[in-house]
């Protein structure tokens, strides 16, 4: 099958503000993960809580949410729009509405595989006199490392899919925010079927992909 | 950022227009042919006009608004976010009953929705435009009591067609314009637009918006005789 430019440059841009937001979100989520797999706090419930929400809130209320707090009409988004920074009908709209939507995802699936470490090893260094961070990083790391990469592709995955947050947040403007979702819907609304299953192929076969790289990455975390 | 900047000067303005996704197709068409005698570029924000509106209430920085519907259209103008002077009523369109393409019941008026072979008809939810439209037509025809039992509201216009088109229910109402986006239906009725409830395209020009000379020019071109002839081509009623 042959594809359009079109169809090339929409797949394109998913792919790349999807992988910008994983990268953007990933340090933030293990870092998360590992806190709440690891450490105890007061109202920490109310935290994982308000971290999951994003996950089965309808995407539309999450998407009003980030209009109302990045529109120019908002403090946030009148400071942001004084120092030249556009997020609203912006890419970078796509990546913040991308972003927000698959870290509840990412923050899931890294603090699983942290609660799957042994917290033996990690005792066993500090009685060797190893700092927290390097026990972190030498440790507890290389032990969930297959977990933290299938949870990278899972968000990865559902950042694709995006779409209620996205078409508030960065508008269904066609070269500029259009995502392989929000071209799917407009050819759907127009009638142009055809054009809507060249997409959906597309995105089934992504999605496939990821998904299934992630649960191998699992299953073998697993048997490790 | 440098760069981008400079692109843009030597190709001049680039106005974002939000428009009703029913206008897609026609708006691209007068934006191309616009385009090649213009500097300009013109790109499209496409979605339900609801949306937009809230959008543009949030300060999204559209220039222009093509809304389907008045509603949402006088929102903004009394929150002030319209440039005065610019809100134009610009098109019509017209109620149509159709019906999958292959179906053999003799539809040709409302009054033939009453028989009893027309067990479901399609109709979008109010506040959907076309949804409030129908049933405010068919209430002056005095046909709404008896149809209603029959009327399974739908989400929006395509899925009028989609459920036209499968042949879940024997008819549907919708706009003319969306009837010709598929081919496995058949329009058996036009609502006279004198007898129909009035429905109005109205556009205008953003008030924050910072290219409002560029805007002023594309809204302008939308008004030629050239464009109001790619308007009706696409089966809309030009207001005058």
């Amino acid at each position: 099958m042959i594809l359009s430019v079109e169809t090339w440059q929409i797949t394109l841009f998913s792919l790349s503000v999807g992988l910008a937001s994983t990268l953007l979100i990933l340090p933030f989520g293990i870092a998360l993960a590992w806190l709440f797999a690891r450490k105890e706090w007061p109202l920490k419930s109310v935290l994982e809580t308000i971290v999951l929400l994003p996950l089965v809130m309808p995407p539309v209320s999450t998407g009003l949410i980030l209009l109302k707090i990045f529109g120019r009409r908002s403090p946030v988004g009148q400071w942001l729009y004084e120092r030249g920074v556009e997020i609203v009908f912006n890419w970078k709209g796509v990546l913040i509405a991308m972003a927000v939507m698959s870290f509840p995802l990412l923050v899931r699936s890294v603090r699983t595989s942290f609660s799957e470490v042994n917290p033996r090893f990690e005792q066993i260094a500090t009685t060797l006199g190893a700092s927290s961070l390097r026990i972190f990083f030498v440790i507890t790391i290389p032990l969930a490392y297959k977990g933290i990469i299938a949870g990278a592709l899972l968000a990865f995955s559902r950042a694709l899919g995006e779409f209620g947050a996205t078409i508030l947040l960065a508008g269904n403007i066609p070269g500029k925010t259009q995502t392989l979702s929000l071209a799917i819907y407009s050819f759907v609304q127009l009638g142009k079927d055809s054009e809507a299953y060249t997409l959906l192929g597309i995105t089934v076969a992504l999605a496939f992909l990821f998904v299934w790289c992630s649960e191998w990455l699992l299953r073998s975390a697993k048997k490790a | 950022m440098f760069l981008t900047g400079f692109v843009e000067i030597a190709r001049t303005d680039e106005i974002l227009v939000a428009a009703a996704a029913s206008l897609t197709d026609v708006l691209k068409e007068i934006s191309n042919g616009y385009q090649s005698k213009s500097k300009n570029t013109i790109k499209f924000n496409f979605g339900p006009s609801s949306g937009l509106a809230r959008q543009i209430e949030e300060g999204a920085p559209a220039d222009m608004f093509f809304s389907a519907d008045l509603a949402q259209m006088d929102d903004l103008d009394k929150n002030g976010r319209l440039e005065p002077g610019t809100r134009k009523n610009l098109l019509s369109n017209q109620l149509v009953i159709v019906v999958p393409s292959d179906s053999k019941l003799a539809i040709g008026s409302p009054k033939d929705l009453l028989k009893p072979e027309v067990k479901r008809i399609a109709i979008a939810e109010p506040p959907v435009p076309v949804g409030a439209y129908s049933s405010k037509y068919l209430e002056a025809e005095g046909l709404w009591d008896k149809i209603k039992p029959k009327v399974v509201p739908v989400q929006d216009v395509r899925a009028t067609l989609a459920s036209v088109e499968s042949g879940n229910v024997e008819a549907g109402f919708v706009y003319k314009t969306d009837a010709a986006v598929s081919k496995k239906v058949k329009i058996v009725y036009e609502v006279p637009i004198d007898k129909g409830p009035k429905i109005v395209y109205p556009v205008a020009i953003v008030k924050e918006s910072k290219r409002k000379d560029t805007a002023r020019d594309f809204l302008n071109y939308v008004q030629t005789p050239a464009s109001k002839e790619l308007f009706k081509k696409y089966g809309f009623v030009v207001l005058d």
